[in-house]
């Protein structure tokens, strides 16, 4: 039966069924769809620049450096969805200063923090140690003053010093690896340990969000790699991007399957909440769930990809099923995101009804601000990338140092 | 002159009692007993209680006053999104899916059935917040601002509340909500303010069939007590392990 009210309530909202009262508004909305979609490509990035650093797979030298600055500027960025849909974001700092340790959005705070001073700025750190020191010994004015407060006063170049700098990298990128997965592992543990919502409460969400998360970060460094060395008006090495081909299809694999698994394992138990999450599959998500995630996502770039990496076809090609592959995945991963935050809010806990989600376009909380969020990681990449050029010096290439400072 | 000094004061008592009896009158008749042991609740314990709430589903009928008090008493915002506490109405066919709803949280009464559909049974469920003793709504909240009082309430600290709306994410019950003006998380307290004083919350109160009970468990002379003694009741999805602590009786399957 239709209450006149729920009638009214449908024809405004589009609910059907029966809501909570309290459940018509979205808590979640967009902000939280870019914020795991940030993070997932720090891990992303970051997990690929030390299958270099640590497994020594040396075709993804052109992108080591590349990859962690990438990784700094999503870190950077990735709390300020959170920050900005807070109800009262002038309490963000409670968080840490009083902690509940019991919650894992708290606990994802200290995992953040660890991540971005500990590992990530201390990789970059002793990565680019040498350089800074080259850099503030050829520049002049105030930009060598800069290059010298970089390097945070530590100038040696002695030959112990670099074997150190190289020695305590490769240990922080270990640390870091376990670190990074935490990180994401983290963000799919806040929505996999809601046990109260059945789209989400599973042992696989942190796991499925690890390998996506590797996914979008290596397609992501496949798009900027390509992107960066066409404006550069450089050559595209294809070794590289062949091993990152590689990495991306096994990486998709594994998180397809993941994914699918979940998803058979939930329609075999066929638990009570099977009815209303099947009928929002087929109904609210079907196109960014079926079309979007799965057929656009994730089979149309498996495709390319397998064409580019395992058939004979020229390199042109190969570049631009890469690209187009990359750009996919993109749309994929941001599709994912959007089914597990929005899916899991369009259902009712009365396991009776469905809503739907409204786009905000200009709020605080809406379409624009996420663009802006979406955005700001390029514009500090390209910053950093400005400051620390990550094409010269690295730990394979020592660069030579100037002739005058080296007799120093 | 001082044997005319008590006239005086026997006439000036009278004067003021005639002056005090209004007063005197209608506050023996507003201030309930609960009101007067209220004044004498200085040496309140919190760790002496543990309150809950039972409700008979066989008694209410859905006139919503439940609801409306508590708005009143607690500053609810008056839109139909937002309850502390809710009456929804199920309608079960003799086959096929049970149907509800909760119009304005059934603030303003329910709109009449359809009387060509065959009905099997018909009844009321007021929702609000069950106080589980193992809330996740406490579990998730980053900062501590949703807590559990020593007696046994389910509490938000506002002044702490971040309004991340991880708790309303994580309630089953879906008896959260993020207050509009204090952009906080918000949720039903057994009217706290009222029942450290010795009364009962608001929705108690008005109930005129006295469908809620409010009390105490492990005390045996609580009312509520009695009700779980000498009713079946159940929780509100039990499975998930929450240990609420709101009991119905004779609720069925249907509900959740």
């Amino acid at each position: 039966m239709e209450t006149i009210l729920a009638n009214a309530v449908e024809a405004i909202a589009g609910a059907t069924g029966y809501i909570y009262p309290n459940e018509f508004e979205l808590h979640w909305g967009i902000l939280i769809v870019v914020y795991p979609y940030l993070t997932g490509l720090v891990a992303g990035a970051f997990i690929l620049a030390s299958l270099e650093r640590v497994f020594k797979v040396s075709a993804l030298i052109p992108v080591y450096r590349l990859s962690l600055l990438t990784a700094l500027s999503f870190l950077l960025i990735a709390p300020l969805p959170l920050l900005a849909h807070l109800g009262r974001p002038e309490r963000a700092l409670e968080m840490f200063l009083t902690p509940h340790t019991k919650s894992a959005m708290a606990m994802f705070g200290f995992v953040y923090v660890w991540y971005l001073m500990v590992v990530l700025l201390l990789e970059l750190w002793f990565d680019y140690r040498q350089d800074i020191i080259n850099w503030a010994r050829k520049s002049t004015g105030l930009k060598k003053y800069f290059y010298y407060a970089l390097s945070l006063g530590s100038t040696s170049t002695s030959d112990e010093a670099l074997a150190f700098d190289a020695k305590a990298g490769r240990f922080i990128t270990l640390i870091g690896i376990p670190s990074a997965f935490l990180l994401h592992g983290y963000v799919g543990f806040i929505f996999g340990s809601v046990k109260a919502n059945p789209w989400w409460s599973s042992v696989l969400m942190p796991i499925v969000f690890l390998f996506s998360a590797i996914v979008s970060g290596i397609a992501l460094m496949v798009l900027i790699y390509m992107v960066t060395t066409m404006f550069r008006w450089k050559r595209i090495n294809m070794d590289c991007l062949n091993k990152l081909g590689l990495f991306l299809i096994v990486a998709m694999i594994v998180d397809f399957s993941l994914e699918l698994l979940d998803f058979i394992q939930r329609l075999y138990e066929s638990e009570e909440s099977i009815n209303i999450l099947s009928s929002m599959i087929s109904n609210r998500l079907f196109i960014s769930l079926i079309i979007s995630q799965i057929i656009i996502g994730s089979i149309a770039p498996m495709a390319a990809l397998v064409m580019a990496r395992f058939r004979k076809v020229p390199d042109e090609m190969k570049r631009m099923l890469y690209f187009i592959a990359a750009i996919l995945i993109q749309v994929g991963i941001f599709s994912t995101r959007w089914n597990v935050v929005l899916g899991g809010q369009l259902f009712s806990k009365s396991l009776r009804g469905l809503t739907t989600y409204k786009l905000e376009m200009f709020g605080l909380e809406g379409l624009f601000v996420s663009i802006v969020l979406l955005i700001m990681p390029f514009v500090i990449l390209f910053v950093l990338v400005k400051i620390l050029p990550p094409w010269e010096g690295g730990h394979h290439e020592p660069m030579r140092l100037a002739p005058a400072e080296s007799k120093k | 002159m001082e044997q005319d000094k008590p006239k005086i004061q026997r006439r000036d008592f009278l004067r003021s009692c005639f002056k005090k009896l209004p007063v005197l009158v209608s506050a023996a008749y507003i201030i309930s007993p609960d009101e007067l042991l209220a004044s004498a609740s200085d040496d309140y314990n919190p760790d002496e209680h543990n309150y809950a709430m039972g409700i008979s589903i066989h008694k209410c009928i859905g006139c919503g006053r439940c609801a409306d008090a508590c708005k009143t008493e607690n500053k609810v915002p008056r839109d139909e999104h937002f309850f502390r506490t809710w009456i929804e109405r199920y309608i079960i066919p003799p086959d096929g899916e049970a149907e509800v709803d909760s119009p304005n949280g059934g603030i303003d009464g329910f709109p009449k059935a359809d009387e060509k559909k065959e009905i099997l049974r018909t009844y009321f469920v007021p929702k609000l917040c069950n106080h589980c003793e193992n809330p996740p709504c406490v579990q998730v909240c980053p900062v501590g601002a949703t807590y559990t009082s020593r007696d046994g309430v389910v509490l938000v600290d506002s002044s702490y509340c971040v309004g991340c709306r991880y708790c309303i994410q994580a309630c089953p019950y879906g008896a959260r909500y993020l207050h509009p003006e204090t952009h906080t998380a918000d949720k039903c307290t057994f009217c706290y303010h009222r029942i450290v004083k010795g009364m009962r919350p608001a929705c108690v109160e008005v109930c005129p069939t006295q469908a809620r009970v409010f009390g105490e468990i492990g005390k045996r002379n609580s009312p509520l007590h009695r009700f779980i003694r000498f009713n079946d009741t159940i929780v509100l999805k039990q499975w998930l392990n929450t240990k609420p602590k709101v009991y119905y009786s004779g609720a069925d399957g249907e509900v959740r």
